[in-house]
């Protein structure tokens, strides 16, 4: 499948790219690994005229640590990530979770800005970032501008992104020592996106959860952060009770398509059975 | 759709430098095929699922379907036509897919191949385990991969300069 004629850019830094893109408008696209939008131009369902590659930035690579924050740029690969030791140490869900992100080929190309920014809602970092109240840091013709993850995605491919605009770079406020997480994948096959998945960060105090943040990936149009969910678990001691009104209450919130993955119920019940899973294994770890 | 131009890349293949005049939306598996006539790296589903068109890419294994070949300007790219010895000695991963029967049609192993060479360079002791993660972008519909396993762990052991112990049935 030969994908429709474009024309290809390979700006050096951010700014080069911002002109770019701002320039070029909604006829262009940014491409960072390229495994979500080169399958889609095959198809034809994505016909841009005009690539800005964003692989050429070194900017946009590595992560680093700034006071409490971790600071991911946006091109860091799944790869990277998880072969991150200062993640494995500080923000261990982010490993987990790109271990079941598609296949060992396309971890070594698939970013986290791709993930993050291209509103699909299968991707499974948008609900990872939810859980950890991470930042989006955004640069497009009137300069850089930050966005809280729960506030970025508006609909399937609809996200708080202007024409002209692209992620540079994730910022994930410090995680308290000792907290447990978890992200619990249902998936068919290697590769799929998720008939349901659920990510969870808590902290326990005195065999109590104190705090907790859970999200779903994969059941409705966008990543959806279950607050009441989480509000039910904080001040339990993980009862049998309150994990089922816990789990019943994402369930809620979940509006699955009927598709190759399972009905519309099936794939409902099984959100909840990811955030139980979730839960249960996160509330072990902290 | 004509008035686009085309772009001259350079990259390095198997050790030597080659170049050549694409259009931008030319695929890297076709400039690698179709320029260069390197046939080995196969297009099984063209959607990046099956990994049968699998190339070592500046350290990562990359399925090259979903890539273009502007993409690949200035990288350094193996091939399975790069594997073997200049005097065509095989290299230790072809000779356990021959001796372990690794393959039955080997239309997925090129990219088999290239795919368990950056697993061993990263994990030269892999388990069992490790070698089915490793290669689970790669779809065989032939073996039912318990032998392309095999074929792994005999090229880890001779990489390893140890003895290749098949495991009890």
């Amino acid at each position: 499948m030969i994908p429709g004629a474009f024309t290809y850019h390979r700006p050096k830094s951010i700014d080069e790219a911002a002109a770019l893109l701002t320039s070029l408008g909604e006829e262009a696209r940014p491409l960072a690994g390229g495994h979500s939008l080169i399958p889609m131009m095959k198809l034809r369902m994505a016909t841009p005229e005009h690539l800005v590659d964003l692989a050429g930035i070194p900017e946009l690579k590595g992560v680093c640590q700034n006071g409490g924050d971790i600071i991911i740029g946006a091109m860091t690969t799944q790869a990277e990530l998880i072969a991150s030791e200062l993640l494995a140490a500080q923000v261990p869900i982010l490993r987990e979770t790109s271990l079941v992100i598609a296949d060992p080929q396309i971890r070594y190309c698939g970013t986290l800005g791709g993930n993050v920014a291209n509103g699909d809602p299968g991707n499974d970092m948008p609900a990872v970032m939810m859980t950890l109240d991470a930042r989006y840091t955004i640069v497009g013709e009137k300069g850089r501008r930050v966005i809280p993850s729960r506030e970025f995605y508006q609909g399937a491919y609809y996200t708080a992104l202007e024409p002209g605009e692209f992620l540079v770079s994730v910022t994930i406020p410090a995680l308290p020592d000792g907290h447990g997480f978890a992200y619990e994948k249902m998936k068919r096959k290697v590769g799929d996106y998720a008939t349901a998945a659920a990510a969870v960060v808590l902290t326990k105090k005195d065999g109590v959860i104190a705090t907790c943040a859970l999200a779903l990936t994969n059941v409705g149009d966008t990543a959806l952060f279950a607050e009441e969910a989480a509000q039910i678990l904080i001040g339990s001691r993980l009862d049998a009770a309150s994990l089922a009104r816990a789990a019943a209450a994402a369930e809620a919130i979940a509006a699955p398509a009927t598709d190759g993955r399972g009905t519309a119920a099936y794939r409902t019940s099984i959100a909840g059975v990811m955030v139980a899973r979730a839960v249960r294994r996160a509330f072990e770890r902290a | 759709m004509s008035k686009i131009q085309k772009m001259h890349v350079t990259m390095t293949v198997n050790g030597e430098t080659v170049e050549g005049l694409v259009e931008p939306r030319t695929l890297l598996i076709h400039f690698i095929r179709e320029h260069l006539l390197l046939t080995g790296a196969h297009i099984g589903c063209d959607t990046g699922h099956c990994g049968a068109c699998t190339l070592d890419i500046d350290g990562k294994s990359v399925k090259s379907c979903t890539m273009f070949a502007v993409q690949a300007e200035g990288s350094s790219i193996v091939t399975i036509e790069g594997l073997a010895a200049p005097d065509g000695t095989l290299h230790a991963l072809q000779e356990g897919f021959r001796m372990m029967h690794g393959l039955q049609c080997g239309y997925c192993t090129p990219g088999m191949i290239l795919r368990a060479h950056r697993l061993l360079i990263e994990n030269p002791n892999p388990t069992e385990a490790e070698i089915r993660f490793g290669i689970s972008g790669n779809l065989c519909r032939c073996t039912g991969y318990q032998n392309i396993v095999r074929a792994i762990q005999y090229a880890a052991a001779k990489l390893n300069g140890t003895q290749f112990q098949e495991a009890a049935e």
